[in-house]
């Protein structure tokens, strides 16, 4: 058993792909502080290789940024009686708060259908949605909709011909993040592409964090909401009270 | 200057949020009503998440209520017996309200009924208040005396009350009811429920327009602090940071409001607020009735 492992081991470099991510980011923390208005990230890197640049098809290179993923509801109104009211609820399984992909040429030229469905590229194929109940038509609408919405609000991305790609090894994007940012691990992608599939994937992360007092308010409200709400109440009695006093101090 | 919001997790305006609670101060004070009408709905126009946006405006209104009542009881135009009896029947309004709104929330459509509520009641409330307060201005022009109120059933029920500041002397009973039912309305619509108690104190007790709005505001300032305390403990929503930015602009607006209140005539402050009040009716109705131009809407699951 141990000489297999050494041997697969020792195997493992002659197996390796022959193109791999050497990738750099302008920061791999985003704070969270009181004055957040959004950030820039800048996401670089060089192409590594053991052996020259095959001459037949051109490298692409396709790069994603997902923000945590959380189970959504998208109700769709209707006309009835006259007022509008909302009927219809799909349930999408899995929809990240953040999502955008950026890529050296056109998605579509650049990912075959079958490599979007592996790895879930496209912003379509990032939501997870098992199925909606059979009373309901176009479900496909609802997720429309929700990437519709979300991508009005800049929180799904389409970055197409955004990546800069130099000699074939140096490329370079930007992704702005929003201010109305989530908290958690934004999982970063970066896939080598060559005829519409994946040659090679690099994954890390981004820690967007709330900071300082941010921090400090927010953990208080969720470890001990009680006494965060008696600081609530004490804040808007102290500021209740010393206005009415500045006032008739003024007055006087 | 932008500012993040800790719980609500968006960015917004410092400047704006200052101005907007400024602007609702003025009319807390001037009116008696804790402004959680127009506030919320204000809110959930600059992009706060609904849940938040109700949890936050209630720890508002208790600083901008408190700021009034102050002002108020220098004046000496609190009936604290008044109040005290309200708010017994409000606090056991507003627990019963959370029944029903949660049973409510079971079914579905608790959004949609909200709206209704507000539609509905803002309208009655500021249909009446308008013509009979139409009607008083005609009568004060003309030099005819304003009609006292009759002695009605309000007078024969039994556990009479002298109510001092108020010059009443009623049954406990009305005031209780009254409160109960603002009590599970404000439960309901997320609001302190000003803007039903100070017509209903008006016309159902006949008490003096003078006394009601520092009795209203009391009044709220409990019921609020309740409704604050069990979203920050069940639901996690207050917002202490959006609190702060818009009651600093409310306290100072209360203030305000109080001094413009206290200079215009009874009358006047009436048809002022039945106008506000029907102005907010008429752009809840336009947007049920009229096709949105999002048909969609995305919440959380779970959420209704």
């Amino acid at each position: 058993m141990r000489l297999l492992l050494a041997l697969i081991l020792l195997l493992w470099p002659l197996s390796a792909i022959a193109e791999e991510v050497v990738l750099g980011l302008s920061s791999d923390e985003v704070a969270i502080t009181t004055s957040f208005n959004g950030s820039e990230i800048l996401i670089f890197g060089a192409v590594k290789r053991e052996a020259p640049i095959p001459k037949d098809s051109d490298l692409d290179v396709v790069i994603t940024v997902a923000g945590p993923s959380e189970p959504v509801t998208v109700r769709r109104k209707e006309n009835r009686f006259g007022i509008w009211v909302n009927t219809d609820a799909v349930e999408v399984d899995l929809a990240p708060s953040f999502y955008a992909v950026a890529s050296s040429g056109n998605l579509a030229d650049v990912v075959s259908d079958v490599e979007d469905l592996r790895h879930k590229i496209s912003i379509p194929r990032a939501i997870r949605s098992v199925g909606a109940p059979d009373s309901i038509e176009n479900a496909r609408t609802f997720t429309d909709a929700l990437i519709r919405i979300r991508a009005g609000a800049d929180q799904y991305q389409l970055l197409e011909n955004r990546v800069a790609l130099d000699a074939q090894t140096l490329f370079r994007t930007s992704v702005r993040l929003p201010a109305a940012l989530t908290e958690g691990d934004y999982a970063t992608r970066i896939f080598l592409m060559r005829d519409g599939t994946v040659v090679s994937k690099y994954e890390t992360k981004i820690d967007v964090r709330k900071v300082g007092l941010e921090r400090w308010l927010f953990t208080l409200s969720r470890e001990n909401p009680a006494l965060y709400g008696l600081m609530s109440l004490a804040i808007a009695i102290a500021a209740g009270w010393g206005a009415s006093a500045a006032f008739s101090f003024l007055r006087q | 200057m932008q500012i993040y919001l800790p719980i609500a997790e968006v960015s917004v305006n410092a400047f704006l949020l200052l101005g907007l609670g400024g602007m609702v101060g003025i009319l807390s004070g001037m009116f008696g009503v804790g402004g959680g009408f127009l506030m919320t709905p204000l809110l959930f126009f600059i992009g706060i998440p609904p849940a938040v946006a109700v949890a936050t405006e209630a720890n508002q209104i208790v600083a901008s209520s408190f700021s009034g009542v102050l002002a108020h009881l220098r004046r000496k135009t609190v009936d604290l017996k008044m109040g005290t009896v309200l708010l017994v029947g409000g606090l056991i309004g507003a627990a019963l309200g959370v029944v029903v709104f949660n049973y409510l929330k079971s079914l579905g459509q608790v959004d949609l009924l909200v709206r209704l509520c507000y539609v509905v009641f803002l309208g009655i409330i500021g249909a009446l208040m308008f013509v009979e307060s139409l009607k008083a201005i005609r009568n004060t022009a003309r030099g005819a005396p304003a009609k006292r109120k009759k002695h009605g059933l309000v007078h024969k029920l039994p556990f009479k009350m002298r109510f001092r500041v108020s010059g009443l002397y009623i049954s406990a009973i009305p005031p209780l009811i009254v409160g109960l039912c603002v009590g599970v309305l404000a439960a309901i619509m997320g609001v302190g429920g000003g803007f039903i108690m100070v017509p209903a104190m008006i016309y159902i007790l006949g008490m003096p327009t003078k006394v009601v709005v520092g009795t209203s505001l009391f009044q709220i300032i409990f019921v609020t602090a309740f409704t604050t305390m069990l979203h920050a403990t069940t639901n996690y929503t207050v917002d202490i940071v959006l609190a702060v930015l818009l009651l600093v602009g409310g306290v100072i607006g209360a203030q305000i409001g109080t001094r413009i209140g206290v200079k215009m005539k009874a009358e006047q402050l009436r048809i002022l607020l039945a106008l506000l009040v029907l102005a907010v009716c008429g752009k809840l109705a336009f947007d049920l009735l009229v096709v949105p131009s999002e048909l969609y809407s995305l919440g959380a699951k779970g959420s209704h």
